[in-house]
């Protein structure tokens, strides 16, 4: 019998497993994420690092660094992006077929890090959605790792068959922390 | 085989034929962000044009707004595959502009870090030379012995990578006998993996005839056009900054230059390989020789922030950390320009710079050997196929982010 | 031939030169004018067959100087391990230089990046355009009239929502 449901005419044999068809297709998902390692300087190491053999990143399922955006469907943006770079990620990411997801790997990703200059951009996340942040300069391989079982996670709360999550009102509205500050101007010592 | 310049053709009314191939700067094989624009007669490299500024982040100007010791902490992201490199060089630098000496320990300590990092850089490089190529375990190889790496790193500074360990008169922390005994274990245990790695790729069949005579680089050509490191030592140019202007204790220890003459992808590969050996004699030297006695210059100075007892327990040490922490004092620079350079693994890396007596340099050039390195990438891949660009890319070893800054 | 006796010789082929040494390393300052003559000297007699950096210093906020840009060029020679610097001070509106293209390769890209950072021509260059900063770029930023963070270049894209394709 199934468990705790209507009494069937039919008794489901023990290999039929029965659920929603939206928390299995997000079970499917969230265990096969191909990355496309949009990987452009030192959080680009680490993001090696991570899939090489110590700290294993295919165990989770996302081993298979397909470098083509149309195999792909979780893209992690590891490194500074510049001005001149970001149209082509713009691209990158409009390649990719839905569902995808994206991963801000680092903090020059995700809010320009260190480095607050006129060619850099200050966060993709102005430019691009993004569902994960991953701060660090560089994080560790294992802060990665608890950022694609977190997006596991997430992907299996939200995740709907055909993809309505993303339309949803939350998702399509830019987040408040993108309003442009003032630049403060700090004085050089010393003149 | 490549074509003569006689057989490729350049005449404009026969040019559309040829086929125009966008090479990055999103692909697998560019080592990040390179671009090249190829020019393709079927298979055939006709020519190439590297577009390069995908990663320009503005390093120099930073340096106009950054403290001596706060830029340290930038130079880790220029060659971020071999930081404590970027970090020597950088303070090494600056400390000729300043006209300070070090303690021996730390000129053995930064020696140590220095050759390490050339290793883990070495490893890095022919790794994915060898991942372009085809060989997938060679890599893992390489980056689990990276991985040792790390630890020793991690063990001497918290960091793995982009450590900012080196400071002006100094170092951060002083070495621990933990960290030393990391080290000698690293040293005891690498030759088995080397060896494993040489035994893979050295006489292997497919990766010998994929690299050798392809993208040969003359000597003379080496010169002219700025080479060095172990791009201009495989073309048979003789220079190595460790042996011809000495820096830290590199005088003190016994090791050798490695050099090839066919410079071809080969030939860089191989002298990369060789390098790794001589840098592990000299770290294994220098880990059983670490002089006693301070790390950093002492307070009179001026120049290094003392320790906490020093600052709480003796009154120089006091003023030091005052006078260098203050906003309008800092440190005592000479209005003067100058130019100091270091052996890094991918080649003469320098800092020129200029200050105008404040604690920010005015002008901080850096110097960076892959900027040089990925001009010359047109003249060697003419006249070879469309694979071979892989592995020339592979063995020049160009690193974005110090090419852009 | 000694660092030494180079500079005796071009001090006697050259006139007004100005000639400073710090830490070691010696410098020759000479004029627009001399410049390539300067260089050609040094590589062919010389022997500094290696031109180790052509960089840029903007003097705008540099107290006491005379000049606004000053061109670096540092040599280096292969075969005796002397290095050199070479200076040149330009002002505005000349900001043009003959191109060392033809003495060593090297100098392509770099005098490129300082076309594209400083705004100095490099004449007879065979390809001058910007190198590190997209084409459309306008400014020139390593010069100190420019700011830290850009006037607004860098945000200045479209923003791609979810459901754009």
């Amino acid at each position: 019998m199934a468990q705790g449901g209507l009494p069937m005419a039919v008794e489901l044999p023990e290999n039929v497993v029965v659920s929603k068809l939206d928390e299995l297709a997000s079970w499917c998902r969230k265990n096969s994420l191909w990355p496309m390692p949009f990987a452009t300087a030192c959080c680009g190491i680490e993001l090696m690092a991570t899939g090489a053999s110590r700290h294993d990143l295919s165990r989770f399922g996302a081993e298979v660094f397909r470098f083509s955006p149309r195999q792909c469907d979780l893209m992690i943006v590891a490194g500074r992006v510049v001005m001149k770079m970001l149209p082509v990620l713009q691209r990158i990411w409009q390649q990719m077929h839905e569902p995808k997801w994206c991963i801000s790997m680092g903090a020059c990703a995700s809010t320009g890090g260190v480095f607050d200059t006129y060619c850099v951009v200050q966060g993709i996340d102005r430019f691009m959605p993004v569902d994960m942040y991953v701060p660090g300069c560089p994080p560790r391989p294992e802060q990665l790792i608890q950022a694609i079982i977190d997006l596991q996670d997430k992907i299996q709360r939200e995740g709907t068959v055909e993809g309505r999550e993303f339309e949803s009102v939350a998702r399509q509205q830019p987040k408040r922390a993108l309003l442009e500050l003032p630049v403060i101007h700090v004085p050089v010592i010393g003149k | 085989m490549s074509l003569t310049a006689a057989e490729v053709r350049t005449d404009d009314q026969e040019q559309d034929y040829l086929w125009t191939l966008n090479f990055g700067p999103q692909h697998p094989a560019t080592h990040t962000t390179l671009r090249i624009i190829l020019k393709l007669d079927g298979e055939r490299v006709v020519d190439a044009g590297p577009e390069i500024g995908y990663l320009h982040s503005g390093f120099e100007k930073l340096g106009e707004h950054l403290d001596f010791n706060q830029y340290v902490t930038v130079t880790d992201r220029m060659n971020y595959i071999s930081p404590m490199a970027n970090n020597v060089a950088w303070h090494h630098a600056v400390e000729t502009l300043l006209g300070i000496e070090l303690t021996p320990r730390c000129n053995y300590i930064r020696t140590v870090i220095a050759e390490l990092a050339r290793i883990s850089d070495h490893l890095l490089s022919v790794g994915a030379m060898g991942l372009d190529t085809g060989a997938f375990t060679f890599f893992l190889y390489a980056f689990y012995q990276r991985e040792l790496i790390y630890n020793i790193f991690e063990t001497l500074c918290g960091a793995r990578f982009t450590n900012s360990y080196t400071r002006v008169g100094g170092v951060m922390h002083d070495i621990t006998p933990l960290t030393v005994e990391k080290i000698r274990t690293f040293v005891s245990e690498f030759p088995k993996t080397l060896n494993d790695m040489e035994r893979l790729l050295n006489r292997n069949r497919i990766f010998v005839e994929r690299t050798k005579d392809v993208g040969v680089l003359h000597r003379d050509d080496a010169i002219n056009l700025s080479c060095s490191g172990p791009i201009a030592r495989a073309s048979g140019v003789t220079r190595d900054l460790r042996k011809d202007e000495p820096y830290l204790a590199y005088d003190d220890f016994d090791f050798q230059v490695c050099c090839a003459q066919a410079g071809d992808c080969f030939a860089r590969y191989y002298v990369r390989m060789a390098e790794m050996w001589e840098s592990l004699k000299i770290v294994e030297q220098a880990v059983e020789n670490i002089p006693a006695g301070p790390v950093n210059v002492g307070v009179d100075e001026r120049a290094t922030l003392p320790s906490k007892d020093q600052v709480y327990q003796t009154i120089e040490g006091t003023i030091t950390h005052f006078e260098l922490v203050m906003a309008n004092r800092g440190f005592q620079v000479p209005c003067e320009e100058a130019y100091s350079a270091t052996e890094a693994p991918n080649g003469e890396l320098g800092f020129y710079l200029v200050s105008d007596g404040s604690n920010v340099a005015y002008r901080a050039r850096c110097r960076p050997p892959s900027f040089l390195h990925f001009a010359l990438f047109p003249q060697l891949i003419r006249g070879h196929t469309l694979s071979d660009v892989v592995a020339v890319l592979g063995s020049l070893n160009i690193i974005a982010a110090e090419l852009d800054r | 031939m000694a660092l030494t006796d180079t500079i005796t010789a071009l001090q006697s082929d050259f006139g007004d030169l100005v000639l400073s040494e710090f830490r070691g390393q010696h410098r020759v300052t000479v004029c627009r004018a001399q410049m390539y003559d300067l260089l050609q000297a040094l590589k062919v007699q010389h022997a500094f067959d290696m031109l180790v950096d052509v960089t840029c210093v903007d003097y705008l906020h540099y107290r006491g100087a005379t000049d606004r840009f000053g061109l670096v060029y540092l040599l280096a020679s292969t075969s005796t391990n002397a290095r050199l610097t070479v200076r040149v001070l330009l002002n505005e509106p000349e900001l043009t230089v003959p191109s060392v293209t033809p003495l060593w390769e090297g100098g392509n890209w770099l005098e490129r990046e300082v076309w594209d950072m400083f705004g100095i021509r490099f004449d007879g260059h065979p390809d001058l355009r910007r190198i590190l900063l997209p084409d459309e770029f306008t400014a020139h930023p390593l010069r100190k009239d420019y700011p830290l963070q850009g006037r607004g270049e860098r945000h200045n894209f479209p923003v791609l929502a979810r459901g754009d394709a």
